[in-house]
């Protein structure tokens, strides 16, 4: 059902009120209903709703002007703008709003680890060029710390890693 | 051809299985602030997935700019499209296989939805054709895919597998006996959720409900299918039981309730949504439990959607409202019952 007012969005909040003992419903979306003052509200639930509100939550703790402040370097969503919507705008949004995200995931999901499918073709591709950059990381930290046995563990597994993708890579993508 | 015309397993509560998966192809914005190059790039990539899709049955590809208004709505009341998609027809596209049960949407809430519907409670058979589309379109496009979080979607409710796993479920028995509320609380402790699939709020019209898998992260896509199996046969079990409870306590009144509400759909000039469907849940109940000889639970299922808004539009060729649209369900209902009654005198 449309909305009444605006007769674009989805109605999603549904109303009702009483004047001269007669009933009126009425429909409108969320944004309508906002705009209204004179209708007591009979919030449905909704999912923007719902994340919006968690993420307030998980605010409380960390610094909520920063958050706020948060934005996608890959497609540009703000952070409010998402909370607004309850949409993301690409998959970076995932690792820019990551420390937002990660409490509304466990809180919504009650977990925060994927353990089902996994591409075949490019998943395992892409896992390995995952762990290859997190192995990349680990040997410059390693080198600092002077760690010099596991650095050249972590040299190891890198070329011999790289060497694999770049033979499957030639072939494939 | 569809699921609605085709006999499955424990039909006589569950309509429909359904088993949606949602994917986007990497480093392309999603739908939500997508560009329309980015709209095109997506459906043309998906596109070109179409040869491999062929198994059995013949798929073909559409924008949904180039189908009428009607067409996309009939789509939408068949469940083979989502309001969404229409929404955002300007940018979308649909893959839809002959035999109406694999629908890929594209550019919908995520640049891929895929839907597998079968009739009948065959939750494992929609997710292993799913599972099957899913590696072939996987095999030309890179999805956008996290180790940690597993496939990334526009709304964070369905990361992790994507997929939803839904039954369409007639309940007419709970739900006269007030049990649903407390149905609903049960499954939503582990991690199902209930809600009418026709009509708006709370309301259930027929007393349809369709029940989903809340959470997609974290479980893997085996896990939540078996719990909605073993939850979905309890409520099935539950609802038999129930069915057989009213008509025993019912007696000559409710076989009376029965054939009065295949009398009115049989013989009325005006037919509302709300009682259309009240009626229709009515007769459905009766027919799964041996009344009015002659209709299948197949024929009463194809009498609901045909009574939907668009399904008589379709019919009458025109967009109607209020006491025209309730004419023309009453006409497109009797008729549709004298036609199946022909066609049974003449089997007989
Ligand atoms: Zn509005
Ligand atoms: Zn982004």
């Amino acid at each position: 059902m449309l909305c009444q007012e605006c007769k674009e969005r989805e109605a999603t909040v549904h109303v009702t009120k009483i004047i001269n003992n007669r009933k009126t419903e009425m429909h409108l979306c969320e944004y309508c209903a906002r705009q209204r003052d004179d209708f007591i509200q009979i919030p449905s639930f909704s999912v923007n709703d719902l994340i919006a509100g968690l993420m307030d939550f998980s605010h409380s703790q960390p610094a909520p002007e920063k958050a706020a402040l948060a934005k996608c370097a890959a497609c540009g969503m703000e952070y409010s703008q998402f909370k607004k919507m309850g949409r993301l705008g690409c998959q970076k949004c995932y690792e820019y709003f990551g420390r937002e995200l990660g409490p509304v995931l466990r809180r919504i999901q009650g977990s925060s680890q994927h353990a089902g499918k996994v591409p075949r073709q490019a998943g395992s591709h892409l896992l390995r060029k995952k762990q290859l950059a997190r192995w990349k990381t680990e040997l410059k930290r390693a080198v600092e710390l002077e760690a010099y046995e596991r650095a050249a563990e972590l040299r190891d597994k890198i070329k011999a890693l790289e060497q694999a993708l770049d033979s499957e890579g030639g072939g494939k993508r | 051809m569809s699921w609605i015309n085709e006999t499955g397993p424990d039909r006589d509560v569950v309509m429909s299985s359904r088993v949606r998966i949602a994917r986007n192809i990497a480093d392309i914005p999603f739908p939500s602030i997508m560009q329309p190059q980015h709209a095109v790039q997506v459906a043309e990539k998906v596109r070109s997935c179409l040869p491999d899709l062929k198994s059995g049955s013949r798929f073909d590809f559409m924008y949904m700019r180039d189908v009428p208004a009607i067409e996309r709505q009939i789509l939408v009341e068949k469940h083979l499209a989502s309001q969404d998609l229409m929404k955002r027809y300007e940018q979308s596209a649909l893959i839809m296989d002959s035999r109406e049960k694999i629908t890929v949407m594209i550019n919908e809430e995520d640049h891929i939805r895929m839907h597998c519907i079968l009739p009948g409670f065959q939750l494992n058979p929609a997710w292993e054709q799913m599972n099957k589309v899913d590696d072939i379109i996987e095999q030309k496009v890179e999805y956008a895919y996290h180790e940690q979080l597993g496939y990334l979607t526009c709304c964070p409710t369905n990361v992790g597998t994507g997929m939803r796993a839904s039954v369409m479920m007639h309940l007419p028995a709970l739900t006269i006996n007030k049990q649903m509320n407390l149905i609903l609380q049960t499954i939503s402790k582990i991690g199902l959720t209930a809600r009418g699939i026709y009509g708006e709020g709370s309301e259930a019209l027929g007393n349809i409900y369709q029940i989903s898998n809340q959470i997609t992260l974290g479980p893997s896509e085996e896990d939540i299918i078996s719990n909605m199996i073993i939850a979905c046969r309890q409520i099935m079990e539950k609802e038999r039981i129930a069915r057989k409870a009213v008509r025993k306590t019912g007696g000559i009144q409710f076989d009376d309730a029965v054939w009065r509400a295949f009398g009115i759909l049989r013989n009325a000039r005006v037919l509302e949504l709300k009682e259309f469907m009240a009626y229709i849940s009515q007769m459905r109940m009766g027919v799964s439990l041996g009344l009015i000889p002659g209709f299948s639970l197949e024929d009463v299922d194809g009498l609901m959607t045909a009574g939907q808004p668009a399904g008589v539009m379709r019919k009458t060729g025109r967009i109607m409202e209020g006491t025209e649209l309730d004419a023309a369900r009453a006409d497109v209902i009797r008729k549709a019952i004298e036609e199946l009654e022909k066609s049974k005198e003449k089997n007989i």
